[in-house]
C-alpha cells in the first residue's frame, strides 16, 4: 500500500496516546493542539478581513473630514458625549466579562461561565439600548439623512436651546453635515450589527455552556467567540473618538 | 540516475476501478449536499462554474452576434447593455474568481499537503451554498429584467441614474464575496497548520503557494469590495451624497474603493492558474521545475505588489500627476514577477523529457497568450499610452488575453490533468488536443483583431460603432464561434469519460505529487496513514524509485 | 525620431489607409505612435522569444530524443537576467509614458479654451465667442486647444482618437485635456466611460479647419451673445454684483483680474485662481473665503446649471474693470434690493436658465 509515504511505527504508536477521542475531535486534525491553533488562527484570520471591511469607511471618513472639517465638528457635537462614554465603559465592562468567561472556562467553572456569558449579554443589550435612544433623538432632530434631513441647527444654531452657544455655519458647509451623519449611522450601524450578530452567538453558547459543553477541556468556541467580541470592542474604541470628540474642548 | 524504463499511459488490462472512494463512500442527495468533504464540495462547485460559465459565455456569444453589424440592430440599445455587463459579472465573480481555487484548490490542497481535509469542512460547505445563493441573486437580478451598470458599478450611474437590478446584483456579489473569503481563509489557515510531517514550505508544490497567494489576496481584498458596494447599496436606497458631488460627495472615492479589490482581483484569478501551469510544465518534461524559489516567490510578490496598483485603472480620472506616476512605476514593478514565472517555466523544459499530452498543449497556449496580454499591459501601464488605448477594445483585448487565453486555458490545463485523479477515468486524448487546438485557434482570431480595433479607438461597451471598424469585428466574431465550438466540447467528452472512459489508475502521468501516490478517486480520508515527506517536491528521482511499488493497483 | 520621417509617414499613413490605424492628426499623435510601435516591438521580441525558447527545448527535448530528464535546480545568473532586463525595458517604457503624460495633460498657456458640457447623451461645445455646438467641435490647426470640461450627470469620457488624446469628464469638476490639430478634416469623437442606455450614440465629429476656414465659421455661427456677455448679465440678475461690486467698502472681494492671481484664503493659505476654483467658490464658498472678508457668501448648488457655471466662470476671467459691474448696480438698485442670504431649512432649487 502506498498511501503513505513511510510509516515507521513508532509514529503509529506514539499516535495511539492522542488518540483518547475527545467528543469536540474532528477527524481531519491529527491532534487536539492542531485544531485548536488552526481555530484560532482562523478567527484572527476573520478579523483581519473585518478591518479591511470597516477600514473603507474609516478611509471615507478620513477624506471627507479632511475636506468638511467646521461641518464634520459641528456634526459631532449634536452627539452625546456621556451617552456616547457610558457605551463605552458598558462595552469595555462587556469585555471584562469575556474575558473572565474565558478564563472560568478553563478553569472548568460552569457556573461562572454562564454568569459571565450572560452578563456579557447584558451589557451588550445595554449598548444596544443606549444606541437606540441615540438613534432615536436623531430622528426627532432631522439628523438622520435623506429625504427628512434638516439643516437649520447648523445654519441658525441660536434659535435652538442645544447649540445656541455654537457658531453658526454657512448653508453649504452645513449641507455637509449629512456626510458626518451617513458616515456616523453607517459605521455604527454596522457595528451595532456585528454585535446583534454576536449576541445571536452568545445565547447559543450560553445555551451550550449550560449543558456544560465548554468545561470539560473545550474551550476553543469560547475563546474564539471572545477574541471577536474583542474585535467588536475595539472597533468602537476608534468609533467614539473619531466620531463624539471631534473639536470638544474639556472646558466646555 | 534512474535506470527505469517511464511509463506515461496506464497499464489499461489491469488498472481497476477502486472499490471504495470519496464518489462512492456515501450515497443519496443530502450526502453530497451536506458533506464536509473537500473533495465533493470541489464536484459540486465545478458542476456550478460550469453552469455559470455556459450562462456567461452565451452572452459573450450575443455581444459578438450584435457586434456583427455596425448599427445597433440585434437588439435594444439598453439589452446590449445588459448583455455585456452580465457577461462580465458572471464571468468574474461566478467563474473565474472561484474556477481553479474552489474546484481544483478544494480538491487538491489537503492531498498535495498529506492532510485528511482543509481546516475548516462546514466552512468549506457553507462557503459553496454563499457561492450558489449569490448566483442565484444574480440569476433573479437576470430574470427579473437584468442590470446594466457594467461590471463595474460606476457612480453615479449605478446610485442615481439606472432602474435596472442594481440592488439585487449588488447583494448577489456580496453574497459570492463572501464564499471567496472563506475559501481563502480556509487555504490559509490549512497551508499553515495542517502541513504533513516534512513538509516544509519550500517543499509544498508551487500550485499551494500560487494558491497561499492568492489566498491573502481573497481574504484582504474582498471586504473593501463588499463595503464599496454596501455604500453605493445605501446611497441608492436613502439618497444620500457620499458619492455624489451635489452633496459633497465625490464619485471618485466610489473608484478608489472599488479597484482597490479589483486589481488584486486580477491577481486573484491568475494566480492559481499559475500554480497549474508549475504543475503541468513539470510533469510533461519530468523535471523539477526551474528556479522553485523564484517561482514560489514571485507567486507571493505578486500579491503583495497587487495591493498597490490600483489606481492605474484611474489614470485618465483626473486624479493627480503625481499619484499617476507613482502607480504606473509600481505596475512596471509587478510585471517583473511574471515575467520571472514565464521564463523559469519555459527553462524547465531545457533538459527535460517532453511529451505534449492535452495539459500541456493547454499550458503552451497559456504561456504564449499570457506573454502576449501580460505584455499588453505594460502598454496599458505606461501614462502616455495609456490615455490614448484606455477605455477603447484594447483594454478588451489585454483583459481577455490574460483571463481566458491565460486563466482559461491554465483552468482547462488542470481540469484535464488532474481528472484522471478525479474521476478515476481518462479522457480521449484526441479529442481533447483537437478541442485544446481548436480554442487556440478560435481564441486568436477573436481577440486580436481586438488589440488593433483598440488603437483604432473604438470604445469599449459600444453596441453601435463606425462603419470602418466592421471587418475586424466580423473577424472577431468569426474567431468567437470557433472558441465556442472549443470550450464545449470538453463538456462533452469530459462527461462521456464518466461512463466510458479508460480507467486511469494511480498515476497515469507518473508525476510526483502526493496526490498521484494515492488511488483515483482518492479515499474520503485521502491518506491511510498521515504520510511523511521526506523528498524534495517534483523529485522525479525519487519517483523512479517508487516505480518498483506499482501503477496501477486497486484501493 | 528615430527613423526617417518620410518612412515614417510612409507607415502610418498606409496602415491608417488600411482601415488599420488612426490618423495621425495632432502635434502629439506621432509621438504617442512612436511609443506605441517600440511597445510593439517588445511585445513581438518578448513573445518569439519565449515562443523559441518554449518549441526549441520541446522539440530538442522531446521524449523521444531525450528519454531521460536532467534535474536542474535553476541559475541565479538567469534568474538575474530574466529579472533585470525586463526591468529595465519596463522602466524605459514608464519614463517615456509619464513624459507623454505630462505633455498631454499639461497644456501650454497661450492654448485656446473651449468649454465642453457632457450629458446624458450629448456633447455640448461651447466658445468663448458664444457659439454652441452639439456633438461637434469646430477647431483651427496650428493652435493649442483646451478643453475644460465637466459632466451634468455621470461619468462620461471625452475621446478623439485621431489625436490620441481623451479624458474623463467627471460631475462635480473641470478636466482638461489640450492638443493641437495639425491636418484639416472630420475625426471622430466618441465617448469612452460607459453612461447608460445610448453611451454608443454619444459620438460626433471634430471638425479642423485651416486657420482662415475656422474665421468664416466663427462669423458665420456666432449664435448672439458670447460666453462672457451672458455670464455678466447672471451676475447681475443672481446678484453677484451686491457684494462683489469691486467698491472698497464691499462685502466681498473685488473680482476684476482675480483670475490667474494668487489669493490668500481666511485660513491662511494661497490658491491659485483658476476655472474650478471659481466654479467651486461659487457652490462652496465657506472653503473659499479671500482673507479679510466674511464667510456670509450663500451657495448656488442646484441654483445655476454648469452651462452657468460657465458663463460665469468665463465672465470672471475676463473681468478687467469695475465699470459695467457698477453700472448694472445702479440699474438694478433702482427696482429692487438684492436678493437675500437663503436662511433656514434646506435651500431650495430654482434652476436659473442661461
Amino acid at each position: 500500500m502506498d498511501s503513505a509515504l513511510a510509516t515507521p511505527h513508532e509514529h503509529a504508536a506514539h499516535e495511539e496516546h492522542e488518540h483518547v477521542v475527545l467528543p469536540q475531535h474532528r477527524h481531519h486534525f491529527e491532534t487536539e493542539e492542531q485544531q485548536r491553533e488552526a481555530g484560532s488562527f482562523g478567527m484572527w484570520l476573520f478579523l483581519l478581513t473585518e478591518i479591511m471591511f470597516f477600514g473603507g469607511m474609516f478611509f471615507a471618513y478620513l477624506l471627507y473630514r479632511n475636506w468638511y472639517y467646521p461641518a464634520f465638528a459641528a456634526a459631532s457635537n449634536q452627539l452625546s458625549v456621556p451617552l456616547g462614554a457610558f457605551n463605552t465603559v458598558v462595552l469595555i465592562t462587556s469585555g471584562f466579562c469575556m474575558a473572565l468567561g474565558v478564563w472560568a472556562s478553563e478553569v472548568r467553572k460552569k457556573g461562572l461561565l454562564v454568569l459571565m456569558l450572560i452578563l456579557t449579554t447584558f451589557f451588550g443589550l445595554v449598548f444596544l439600548g443606549v444606541k437606540t435612544v441615540e438613534y432615536h433623538e436623531k430622528y426627532e432632530k432631522h439628523h438622520i439623512p435623506g429625504d427628512r434631513f434638516s439643516i437649520s441647527m447648523f445654519t441658525n444654531p441660536a434659535a435652538y436651546p442645544e447649540t445656541k452657544d455654537e457658531k453658526p455655519l454657512a448653508p453649504d458647509m452645513a449641507q455637509k453635515t449629512q456626510i458626518f451623519f451617513f458616515l456616523y449611522f453607517a459605521m455604527t450601524g454596522m457595528h451595532a450589527l456585528h454585535m446583534i450578530i454576536g449576541i445571536g452567538l452568545l445565547a447559543w453558547l450560553i445555551k451550550r455552556a449550560n449543558r456544560g459543553d465548554f468545561t470539560e477541556g473545550y474551550v476553543a468556541p469560547i475563546e474564539n467567540f471572545g477574541l471577536y467580541w474583542h474585535f467588536v470592542d475595539i472597533v468602537w474604541l476608534f468609533l467614539f473618538p473619531l466620531l463624539y470628540l471631534i473639536n470638544r474642548h474639556p472646558l466646555h | 540516475m534512474s535506470t527505469t524504463t517511464i511509463v506515461s499511459l496506464p497499464d489499461q488490462s489491469t488498472a481497476k476501478m477502486p472499490k471504495r472512494n470519496y464518489l462512492n463512500n456515501e450515497h443519496g442527495l443530502l450526502s453530497w449536499l451536506l458533506t464536509g468533504d473537500h473533495k465533493r464540495i470541489a464536484i459540486l462547485y465545478l458542476i456550478s462554474i460550469t453552469f455559470f460559465f455556459f450562462i456567461g459565455g452565451a452572452f459573450a456569444g450575443l455581444i459578438r452576434l450584435e457586434l456583427l453589424t455596425p448599427q445597433s440592430d440585434l437588439v435594444a440599445a439598453d439589452t446590449y447593455n445588459k448583455f455585456f455587463t452580465m457577461h462580465g459579472i458572471i464571468m468574474i465573480f461566478l467563474f473565474l474568481v472561484p474556477s481553479v481555487p474552489a474546484t481544483l484548490g478544494n480538491f487538491l490542497i489537503p492531498i498535495m499537503l498529506g492532510a485528511k481535509d482543509l481546516a475548516f469542512p462546514k466552512i468549506n460547505l457553507l462557503s459553496w451554498y454563499l457561492y450558489v445563493i449569490g448566483g442565484i441573486f444574480t440569476m433573479a437580478a437576470l430574470v427579473l429584467g437584468g442590470v446594466d451598470t457594467g461590471w463595474t458599478f460606476t457612480t453615479p450611474l449605478s446610485t442615481h441614474y439606472l432602474n435596472t437590478h442594481v440592488l439585487t446584483t449588488a447583494t448577489g456579489i456580496f453574497i459570492a464575496g463572501f464564499a471567496s473569503i472563506f475559501t481563502g481563509l480556509n487555504f490559509i489557515v490549512t497551508i499553515h497548520r495542517m502541513r504533513a510531517p516534512g513538509m516544509t514550505w519550500f517543499r509544498m508544490p508551487l500550485f499551494v503557494w500560487s494558491h497561499y497567494a492568492a489566498s491573502l489576496l481573497m481574504v484582504l481584498g474582498t471586504p473593501v469590495l463588499a463595503i464599496a458596494l454596501v455604500l453605493v447599496a445605501l446611497e441608492r436606497t436613502l439618497g444620500i451624497g457620499v458619492f455624489d458631488p451635489s452633496k459633497g460627495g465625490d464619485p471618485l472615492l466610489f473608484q478608489h474603493l472599488f479597484w482597490f479589490y479589483s486589481h488584486p482581483a486580477v491577481y486573484i484569478m491568475i494566480l492559481p492558474g499559475m500554480g497549474v501551469i508549475s504543475e503541468v510544465i513539470s510533469t510533461f518534461s519530468r523535471k523539477r521545475v526551474f528556479g522553485y524559489t523564484a517561482v514560489a516567490f514571485s507567486s507571493v510578490a505578486i500579491a503583495l505588489f497587487g495591493f498597490f496598483v490600483w489606481e492605474h485603472h484611474m489614470f485618465i480620472m483626473g486624479v493627480s500627476n503625481y499619484s499617476a506616476l507613482v502607480f504606473s512605476l509600481l505596475t512596471m514593478l509587478v510585471a517583473v514577477p511574471s515575467a520571472i514565472k514565464v521564463f523559469n517555466w519555459a527553462f524547465t523544459l531545457q533538459k527535460g523529457s517532453i511529451t505534449f499530452e492535452t495539459p500541456m498543449l493547454y499550458a503552451f497556449a497559456f504561456i504564449g497568450l499570457f506573454t502576449i496580454g501580460g505584455l499588453t499591459g505594460v502598454f496599458l501601464g505606461s501614462l502616455g499610452m495609456d490615455i490614448h488605448l484606455t477605455e477603447t477594445y484594447f483594454i478588451v483585448a489585454h483583459f481577455h488575453f490574460v483571463m481566458v487565453g491565460g486563466m482559461l486555458m491554465a483552468f482547462l490545463a488542470g481540469i484535464h490533468f488532474w481528472w484522471p485523479k478525479m474521476t478515476g477515468r481518462m479522457y480521449p486524448e484526441s479529442l481533447s488536443k483537437l478541442s485544446a487546438v481548436t480554442s487556440f485557434i478560435g481564441f486568436n482570431l477573436t481577440f486580436m483583431p481586438q488589440f488593433i480595433l483598440g488603437y483604432m479607438g473604438m470604445p469599449r461597451r459600444y453596441a453601435a460603432y463606425p462603419p470602418e471598424f466592421q471587418v475586424l469585428n466580423v473577424l472577431s466574431t468569426a474567431g468567437a464561434t470557433v472558441l465556442g465550438v472549443g470550450f464545449a466540447l470538453p463538456l462533452l467528452y469530459l462527461g462521456w469519460s464518466l461512463k466510458y472512459g479508460a480507467i486511469a489508475g494511480n498515476n497515469p502521468w507518473q508525476a510526483t505529487g502526493l496526490e498521484w501516490q494515492i488511488q483515483s478517486p482518492p479515499l474520503t480520508e485521502n491518506f491511510i496513514e498521515t504520510p511523511i515527506m521526506d523528498h524534495e517536491a517534483y523529485d522525479y528521482e525519487w519517483l523512479a524509485n517508487k516505480t518498483k511499488y506499482e501503477v496501477t493497483t486497486v484501493g | 525620431m528615430g527613423i526617417s520621417p518620410v518612412l515614417w509617414q510612409f507607415l502610418t499613413k498606409w496602415l491608417h489607409h488600411s482601415a488599420l490605424f488612426p490618423a495621425e492628426a495632432s502635434g502629439i499623435s506621432p509621438y504617442v505612435d512612436e511609443l506605441y510601435f517600440f511597445l510593439l516591438l517588445m511585445t513581438i521580441v518578448g513573445t518569439t522569444l519565449v515562443a523559441i525558447i518554449v518549441f526549441g527545448f520541446s522539440i530538442r527535448y522531446r521524449r523521444a530524443k531525450n528519454p531521460v530528464a536532467t534535474q536542474v535546480e535553476g541559475s541565479t545568473l538567469l534568474e538575474a537576467t530574466w529579472t533585470i532586463i525586463p526591468l529595465a525595458i519596463f522602466l524605459l517604457v514608464f519614463v517615456w509614458g509619464a513624459l507623454l503624460y505630462f505633455r498631454i495633460y499639461n497644456p501650454p498657456t497661450n492654448a485656446m479654451n473651449i468649454y465642453v458640457v457632457g450629458k446624458q447623451w450629448m456633447w455640448k461645445a461651447e466658445h468663448p465667442g458664444g457659439q454652441h455646438e452639439i456633438n461637434a467641435l469646430h477647431i483651427p490647426t496650428g493652435q493649442p486647444i483646451q478643453l475644460t470640461m465637466i459632466s451634468q450627470d455621470v461619468f462620461h469620457s471625452f475621446s478623439i482618437p485621431d489625436f490620441r488624446v481623451k479624458r474623463e469628464v467627471i460631475p462635480g469638476r473641470y478636466s482638461t485635456v489640450w492638443f493641437e490639430p495639425t491636418v484639416p478634416g472630420e475625426y471622430h469623437l466618441f465617448c469612452t466611460q460607459y453612461c447608460g442606455t445610448q453611451h454608443s450614440g454619444m459620438i460626433g465629429t471634430i471638425t479642423v479647419l485651416t486657420p482662415e476656414d475656422y474665421k468664416k465659421w466663427l462669423q458665420q455661427s456666432t449664435s448672439g451673445m458670447s460666453l462672457s456677455q451672458n455670464g455678466e448679465r447672471l451676475f447681475a440678475s443672481m446678484g453677484c454684483n451686491a457684494c462683489h461690486s469691486g467698491n472698497a467698502a464691499a462685502r466681498g472681494p473685488n473680482l476684476a483680474g482675480v483670475y490667474g492671481s494668487k489669493l490668500t484664503l481666511a485660513d491662511g493659505g494661497q490658491v491659485l485662481v483658476n476655472d474650478a476654483y471659481l466654479r467651486d467658490a461659487i457652490l462652496n464658498p465657506s472653503q473659499h473665503v479671500t482673507a479679510g472678508f466674511a464667510p456670509i457668501m450663500p451657495t448656488y448648488q442646484g441654483q445655476i446649471s454648469e452651462d452657468g457655471l460657465i458663463d460665469l466662470v468665463e465672465y470672471i476671467k475676463n473681468l478687467q474693470s469695475n465699470y459695467r459691474v457698477q453700472q448694472t448696480l445702479v440699474t438694478s438698485a433702482s427696482d429692487q434690493a438684492a436678493p437675500t442670504t437663503p436662511t433656514q431649512g434646506t435651500t431650495t432649487p430654482e434652476m436659473v436658465k442661461p
